[in-house]
């Protein structure tokens, strides 16, 4: 089943997650917008791994799937307390408006 | 007894320890007794010490006393130890005895100065260091103590510091005599390499055994000492710090810049004079320094209306008869004069600062006069020493010290008529500005009103000191007034000088009657001009070439001038024209580069979170196409 997908199509697939995920973080200003395109650039990483790792029948891919997915889960609670910290200082979740630390 | 002589210097240096440390907390009278009672003491055990090796000498005429090695190098160890021989043992007597006088006087005279403490914590500092120099078994020591007694001169100088005009006396003294002191470094060095010991009597055996009579080296030796000795003496070209030296206190200038310090030069020579005496060409020359020193401070001292400048020149002029002395080999005669000159000399400048203090700390001799009546002990204790000063004849210590200078100018091998010539005619401008200020000041009108007395613990150091201006020559005297050499023969041990030869005693008698008479013909000129016929010397004063070099001689020969022209001046140009520092430009450039750097990357510190991660997109980017497209 899962050879009959090519493996470039699943990588193609990533990397317009990735590109996505990626326009999301660059484009939007509301902070949490942003920390949801991360996620989904991340999820992009981790399609790309599991699709290799099928390609080549290795096990690799989908551990470091796992990985990510602990990471993602890290990386998003250390996030949102930042963002409310954000909001509870500034009552604002534009991340334009805070650039206090310009060099 | 002798085992107590590390205490002749450890005592006032324990004095200064006391009153640096806990100085400001004592009341003026505990800093009076701890800073004169500590050279008392010191002079007490001079005595005492003195007494007995002068009652039975020890082994070969030196008592050395090592306290400890100071430091350790190339198999030489340079040890802190005294030795105690006829000549120290002078100096050290001339130091502690005319030092705790001067001190004595001081704690009257500077009763309502600020710093009081700081004023005796810095002379007893003086004290030690300069017994350290004079006492020391070898030269690294010595020069310890050499360099001591100049910082203290420059503290001294400078102790009335609010004033800017003292702090740049302070200073040209200090530049001046360092650049004599580097000769004398210089000089040690060569020696050290020479011989690997610094060691006084050691270096001495081995020139004496190594060097040739007049060899290049030799020669060298006693050419960077006699630099060091020039500068720390004030003698040509060395000379022009010591008249603005008298911005000082007038103790100072009794103790440092009259009786002690500036002596240490002749000192030097005195100790190191077998290194002289194998380099005659060296020997010569300061025979003539002194010769000519002798007169251009003479002459300048016949200008000078402030009295301490008068005394400064003065000063310069005497050790100048040192130097002759010197030259001429006659080192006994040197140390004699040099003993005499202390005491008249601070006799001279402590009366002149009870003066100074009675008329508003007024220095112009000029504005003084007629205090003859109201300063009775001062007037004739200054009378007696200006009358040693001008070796008035028989009565006088200075008679026989400079009498002696005269004949062996004359009569030593090393001598000429030249030198004896130039003896001569000093000690008649000696005898006219010694008798010119004593007129001046004490006799005529009065002009300005004596508002402060002297009180005895002032007077008692004058008359003391007096007395020594008289008694203090008689230990020496002359084959044709009784024939007792009592000091050269004491010193005979260090010197090893030949016994006057029997020969020429009626010449001896001629030069000295020559001496007396030119010596009352400038005494008589003084009295002339500054008493019976103040129109005459006002009518010469008149005639423009006498007026101008009059003015020549005020300013010293203009040496200031021509020092000013020759180093000052082009020394500040260049200073100007590299104002920026050429060799730190190269590093002010990377530090610049890095500042400009540094504000180019921190313009991409933009605070905005988007940027940074467009940023990184970008990096990533650019690196993944290097890896891929240039693997």
């Amino acid at each position: 089943m899962i050879a009959n997908v090519p493996m470039e199509h699943g990588l193609i697939l990533a990397a317009l997650l990735f590109a996505l995920g990626l326009i999301g973080v660059l484009a939007r200003r509301n902070i949490v917008f942003m920390l949801m395109s991360v996620e989904i650039m991340l999820n992009a990483v981790g399609l790309a791994f599991v699709v290799a790792g099928a390609r080549w029948g290795q096990v690799d891919g989908q551990v470091m799937f796992i990985f990510i997915l602990t990471m993602a889960a890290a990386e998003v609670s250390v996030g949102l307390a930042l963002v409310l910290q954000m909001h509870h200082s500034f009552k604002t979740l534009d991340a334009d408006a805070v650039s206090k630390m310009r060099g | 007894m002798n085992d107590f002589l590390f205490l002749i210097p450890a005592l006032p240096f324990a004095g200064f320890l006391i009153l640096a440390l806990a100085g400001r907390r004592l009341p003026k009278t505990a800093v009076a007794f701890i800073g004169a009672g500590s050279v008392g003491l010191s002079a007490a055990l001079t005595m005492l010490i003195g007494a007995g090796f002068i009652a039975s000498p020890p082994q070969d005429h030196a008592f050395t006393q090592t306290l400890w090695t100071w430091m350790q190098f190339d198999g030489y160890a340079a040890s802190v130890s005294f030795v105690l021989d006829p000549l120290s043992l002078i100096m050290t007597f001339v130091i502690t005895g005319v030092g705790f006088l001067i001190h004595l006087y001081s704690t009257e005279f500077m009763l309502d100065e600020e710093g009081y403490s700081r004023f005796f914590a810095y002379m007893n500092l003086f004290v030690g260091s300069m017994l350290t120099l004079v006492l020391a078994d070898n030269l690294l020591l010595l020069y310890l103590g050499w360099e001591g007694v100049g910082l203290c001169s420059y503290l001294l100088i400078g102790f009335w510091y609010t004033d800017p005009a003292n702090g740049r006396a302070a200073r040209k003294a200090f530049v001046v005599t360092r650049t004599g002191d580097t000769a004398m470094a210089l000089g040690l060095f060569l020696l050290f390499t020479n011989f690997g010991t610094l060691n006084i009597q050691d270096l001495m055996l081995h020139a004496a055994k190594q060097w040739p009579v007049g060899s290049a080296t030799a020669v060298l030796a006693a050419a960077l000492l006699l630099g060091g000795a020039v500068g720390k003496s004030a003698q040509l070209p060395l000379q022009t710090w010591l008249p603005d030296a008298m911005a000082g206190p007038t103790p100072v200038s009794a103790l440092i810049h009259a009786a002690t310090m500036v002596t240490a030069g002749v000192y030097l020579i005195a100790r190191t004079h077998v290194l002289f005496e194998l380099a005659p060409v060296v020997q010569a020359a300061v025979a003539v320094i002194g010769a000519a020193t002798l007169l251009i401070a003479g002459f300048s001292a016949l200008a000078q209306r402030d009295i301490k400048r008068v005394l400064a020149y003065s000063t310069i002029s005497q050790i100048g008869y040192m130097f002759l002395a010197l030259g001429v080999g006659a080192w006994s005669a040197a140390m004699f004069h040099f003993m005499t000159h202390a005491f008249f000399k601070a006799l001279l400048f402590l009366a002149a600062g009870v003066v100074i203090l009675a008329q508003h700390h007024e220095h112009d001799m000029f504005k003084m006069g007629g205090l003859r009546h109201k300063l009775p002990v001062t007037f004739w204790t200054f009378f007696i020493g200006a009358a040693s000063l001008s070796a008035l004849p028989l009565v006088t210590a200075g008679f026989y010290s400079k009498d002696l200078i005269l004949w062996h100018a004359w009569s030593s091998p090393s001598g000429s008529p030249g030198l004896w010539a130039a003896g001569l005619i000093g000690a008649f401008v000696t005898a006219i500005y010694t008798f010119r200020m004593v007129f001046v000041t004490f006799f005529g009108e009065s002009k300005t009103e004596v508002n402060h007395r002297p009180g005895l613990r002032m007077l008692v150091p004058l008359v003391i000191l007096a007395v020594l201006s008289i008694v203090g020559g008689f230990i020496e005297l002359p084959r044709t007034l009784g024939n007792a050499p009592l000091f050269s023969e004491f010193l005979r041990p260090v010197f090893n000088e030949k016994a006057a030869e029997h020969s020429g005693i009626a010449s001896e008698a001629v030069l000295q009657i020559g001496a007396t008479i030119v010596a009352l013909a400038g005494i008589f000129v003084a009295v002339l001009f500054y008493l019976l016929r103040p129109d005459y010397a006002r009518k010469i004063g008149g005639v423009p070439l006498f007026e101008s070099i009059r003015k020549f001689w005020l300013s010293g020969w203009d040496f200031d001038a021509l020092y000013d022209r020759l180093l000052v001046r082009p020394f500040l140009w260049i200073a100007d024209i590299n104002k920026k520092d050429i060799i730190d430009s190269g590093y002010t450039g990377i530090a610049n580069l890095n500042r400009s750097l540094n504000a180019l990357l921190s313009k991409t510190q933009t605070g905005s979170i988007r940027w940074y991660a467009m940023g990184t997109a970008i990096g990533a980017v650019v690196f993944l196409g290097i890896i891929i497209f240039y693997p």
